[in-house]
């Protein structure tokens, strides 16, 4: 006769081991790290909160400090690879395997460390695929989770930054897993319930609040003249004649320009309230000047974003509040609407190649893939139609009969020609296919393949790929918005003009837009000063954004 | 710093009576063009200052396109240069032609 | 402060050039330059470092009229090796100043400064001392001399030892007066005592809410030229006296306000005990706010001008 409880059993085991230093659920600080050493087993799988905002700075410490003699060969599953510690880990033997989705500020030691093979690494995955393994076969024994506040019974507010918490929690805490949680402070009463204490087994007060990036906030003053213009361009040449009032902006200054432009260029434009009425975005500081005039009906978040809190709050009829009045994020929640709920993804990229796959990596860096391949590609399992996702998909199959037409979501990558340190954006051979060698990987890490890429927009003008017949087409409508880039210099000028002629390729003038007038005084705000003073003084921005 | 110098033929000449005119600021990622009526109407002359060394092919590619795309004849265009992209330049050059164009108050 | 609407007419001193200051800041079409950019009268210095020089040198000079009365003007280009005085740049400023003095006339100078160029430092320096001799014997034969400060580079080291011999100061909240830089305070005195990367207490430190407070500038203006341009009409009205006794009495008044806030650790003590309303909150007033609470309380040097 099997044990059909086998799970369950070590889950109460780990509990009776955790429960000898605690107080009830509550484990004080000097007992961290015995606790650990006590719940957690050599070779868990282990989910440490490593969102892409916020950190569970404490618990991620306290697992960097344990010996390997006690535990070891942890796998660990997390969304975000941020933190030193988190690495660390790996350094002392702590942990060898990895399943994660994205690693920003880590992005240079994490392919240090994978060449040296320091690290077994699992996937690379997207945040919304990650998640759907935890509940298939990434499910987590232990997930280490970072909250605001929480009361004796265990109970959790994990506020505006909620983030992941509750997919984590959903995935461990109804499969045997342990939960602990890393909160700022023991209140009597939390002010509203993220997360039930029936799921929490124990609770660390930290006394301090959990660390969070601030990813989304980009500095209007660092805005040049020529992303203001790739700007213009994505506003005239495919939000208004696409109609797109559903979408997500990837974090970029292109993006951030294109939020700054709406009051002022879109308004001249005749545009408000047939484009960008309802976003799955993180609150950006720079999309206010565009919720404050009116533009925006509603914004679902994945996170919050530093300084944005009461902002937020104030705007309940804009944002998803609770019952408290403070926001409530999901990034699973948020990816899926960027996913199915939204008509077009418009975001930066650092490499695109002669057939239109783009990428982030470079030989040095791997910052994994977050959530942009996920906004950044058609689902071809949506059914409801639009008249943006309608329309591209005629312009991308006109042979096929439109009642068996599906549509195609606009999936929109927008860059300078040259980006930091005059790097060109346009090359031969992608760095991924170089990082895929190296390490072995049975894909190369490409974050929009060109299956999925709809528009490209650069100063030079906007490549549609949906109108593109062939390969070489294709291959010369990126070649004509290439601009004084190696691959743009190397196009076949009659070509690409053909290509113009047909509407494959706009240049400015074809869209009625002087480059001259590509001004920052086109912007509504021009500094964070203006966003704050926009915010009517709600906005709080972090210090290093500040001028006064 | 690397010396570059372009006679190109320019058959529109700039428009305007201003004797010259100068936009732009020697900054990282930034350049200054000063532009004087100098050269026989139906020429341009250009030559830069660059601390960015073997970028020549490029620089030529860009006041090639910009004298067929803007009435650059009669002038001689003096560049100094931060290291700038080339759609900078494109847009630099752009503004000093439409600046020198501009009705003297 | 935000416009909804694209305004033209509005200029951001911080976002704008030096020619473009220059040309905002005087009537309409009055400016002629002197020995403008076609001169090509340049740094001799720079290209040993391999680093692009400018036609101007990095700071614009000529004259024009404010409010129709003839003026010389000289804007320094912030954005050009953070502003900083070098050789040529230096020489520009202390030819103006001697002119000023001969012609009798006002003079405006438009701070954007780091200081002196490293590559060009003995110059620098030299320039920095003629500089501040020569606005002493152009205010002693009756010139204004008075100092706008708004721009990115802000007003540091050598410059702000000229500054501080002009007549009247203007200041808008983003420009900062003070001889080290915060890094330079960092590096000397450990993060504990000067953390450069906590702005906002760089601006409470050295800010121009904070200089206007202290009495270390004279008007307080919005970030935009139109205000420098008004600020500057009404700061030529001052008294222009430059003689033992008006030294005397800023001497005095240093001393005091040395006395006073010496051992202050935070700016927001120093408006504490000047008796500011609720000085926590004057970093994130508002221009006509800030006034209004800066009104009667804030240290002058007016008599000591």
């Amino acid at each position: 006769m099997s044990d059909w409880g086998m799970q369950r059993a070590a889950l109460n085991e780990r509990l009776a081991a955790g429960r000898r230093l605690a107080a009830g659920k509550v484990v004080p600080i000097p007992k961290l790290p015995e606790f650990l050493k006590s719940v957690l087993r050599t070779g868990d799988r282990v989910c440490l909160e490593g969102d892409n905002q916020k950190q569970a700075d404490i618990l991620a410490s306290a697992l960097a400090d344990l010996d390997p003699a006690d535990v070891s060969d942890l796998h660990m599953v997390q969304s975000g690879v941020v933190l030193p510690a988190h690495l660390d880990v790996f350094e002392k033997g702590i942990a060898r395997r990895l399943d994660f989705s994205y690693s920003g500020p880590q992005s240079a030691r994490i392919a240090r460390m994978l060449f040296g093979r320091r690290i077994e690494l699992g996937a690379v995955h997207t945040y919304l695929e990650l998640f759907a393994r935890y509940f298939i076969d990434l499910t987590p024994n232990v997930a280490l989770i970072a909250a605001v506040s929480a009361d004796k019974d265990g109970n959790l507010y994990t506020g505006p930054n909620t983030e992941d918490t509750p997919t984590v929690v959903e995935a461990t805490s109804y499969k045997n897993g342990l939960v602990v949680a890393q909160v700022t402070e023991i209140v009597d009463k939390v002010p509203r319930v993220d997360i039930p204490g029936d799921l929490v087994h124990f609770v660390v007060e930290a006394g301090k609040p959990f660390y969070v990036e601030p990813l989304f906030t980009r500095d209007p003053a660092a805005i040049t003249e020529t992303q203001i213009l790739t700007a213009m361009l994505a506003i005239k040449g495919i939000y208004a004649p696409y109609g797109v009032r559903r979408l997500n902006h990837g974090i970029g200054f292109n993006t951030a320009a294109i939020e700054l432009l709406l009051p002022t260029y879109g308004e001249r434009l005749g545009l408000k309230g047939k484009v960008c009425t309802h976003f799955a975005l993180n609150p950006h500081p720079t999309l206010i000047p565009a919720i404050e005039s009116g533009w925006v009906e509603q914004v679902h978040c994945f996170g919050s974003e530093v300084g944005m809190e009461d902002y937020v709050a104030a705007r309940p009829d804009i944002f998803f509040t609770g019952p408290d009045g403070s926001l409530r994020s999901n990034r699973a929640f948020c990816q899926t609407a960027g996913l199915y709920a939204c008509d077009m993804f418009i975001g930066s990229t650092l490499q695109i190649d002669l057939e239109g796959h783009s990428s982030t990596v470079t030989t040095n860096r791997i910052a994994g893939f977050g959530g942009a391949p996920n906004m950044g590609s058609d689902p071809r399992g949506r059914r409801h139609p639009s008249e943006p996702w309608l329309k591209a998909g005629a312009e991308a199959a006109p042979e096929t009969s439109a009642a068996l037409r599906r549509g195609r979501k606009l999936v929109v990558q927008i860059g300078e020609t040259f980006g930091d340190r005059n790097v060109p954006l346009f090359v031969e051979r992608l760095d991924a296919l170089e990082l895929a060698r190296e390490l072995n990987l049975d894909l190369a890490p490409v974050m929009v393949y060109s299956d999925d890429v709809t528009h490209i927009v650069t100063e030079e003008g906007i490549a549609n790929l949906l109108l593109c017949r062939n390969k070489d087409e294709r291959e010369h409508a990126i070649r004509g918005v290439a601009g004084y880039t190696d691959i743009g210099r190397a196009r076949d000028p009659r070509m690409v003009e053909q290509l113009r002629q047909r509407g494959v390729i706009a240049r400015p003038e074809d869209l009625g837009i002087d480059p001259l007038d590509a001004d920052r005084r086109l912007l509504a705000a021009r500094s964070i000063k203006d966003l704050m003073l926009a915010s009517g003084a709600l906005y709080r921005p972090p210090s290093r954004f500040r001028n006064w | 710093m690397e010396k570059l110098s372009f006679k190109l033929n320019a058959p529109t000449r700039a428009g305007g009576t201003r004797a010259q005119a100068i936009v732009g600021v020697v900054a990282s990622g930034n350049l200054e063009v000063l532009l004087e009526r100098a050269s026989p109407p139906d020429v341009c002359m250009i030559d830069i200052a660059t601390a960015a060394h073997g970028f020549g092919a490029v620089w030529e590619a860009v006041v090639r396109d910009f004298v067929v795309r803007r009435a650059a004849g009669g002038l001689r265009i003096s560049i100094n240069d931060g290291g700038a992209r080339p759609d900078t330049v494109a847009l630099r050059l752009a503004q000093g032609v439409r600046l020198i164009e501009e009705r003297e108050a | 402060m935000t416009a909804a609407t694209a305004n033209r007419s509005s200029l951001s001193w911080y976002e704008a050039s030096a020619r473009q200051r220059i040309e905002a800041l005087l009537d309409a079409g009055s400016f002629k330059e002197f020995i403008g950019p076609e001169l090509r009268e340049m740094s001799p210095h720079l290209s040993i470092f391999d680093l692009p020089a400018q036609f101007d040198d990095g700071i614009v000079i000529g004259r024009g009229r404010l409010d129709g009365s003839p003026v010389l003007a000289a804007a320094q280009e912030g954005r050009f090796m953070g502003g900083a005085f070098g050789e040529v740049h230096g020489a520009k400023l202390t030819g103006l100043l001697r002119a000023a003095r001969r012609l009798k006339q006002d003079v405006l100078i438009l701070f954007d400064t780091g200081g002196v160029r490293l590559q060009e430092a003995n110059a620098g320096e030299l320039a920095i001392a003629e500089i501040m001799r020569a606005v002493i014997e152009a205010r002693r034969a009756g010139v204004r001399v008075i100092g706008l400060i708004g721009g990115r580079a802000g007003c540091y080291g050598g410059g702000s030892l000229i500054a501080g011999t002009c007549s009247s100061l203007i200041v808008s909240e983003q420009g900062r007066i003070s001889i080290s830089g915060p890094e330079v305070i960092e590096t000397n005195k450990g993060v504990e005592e000067f953390d450069s990367r906590d702005r906002a207490l760089v601006w409470r430190t050295m800010g121009g809410k904070h200089r206007y407070l202290l009495g270390g500038a004279d008007i307080f203006v919005d970030d935009e030229a139109s205000a420098f341009r008004q600020a500057a009409v009404e700061a030529l009205r001052c008294t222009g006296r430059c003689d033992l006794g008006l030294l005397e009495a800023e001497q005095q008044r240093l001393e005091r306000r040395l006395q006073r806030f010496g051992e202050a650790s935070d700016a927001v003590a120093i408006w504490q005990a000047i008796g500011v309303d609720n000085p926590a909150d004057i970093s994130g007033l508002p221009t006509s706010e800030f006034l209004r609470r800066a009104a009667d309380k804030r240290e002058h040097a007016d008599d000591a001008r």
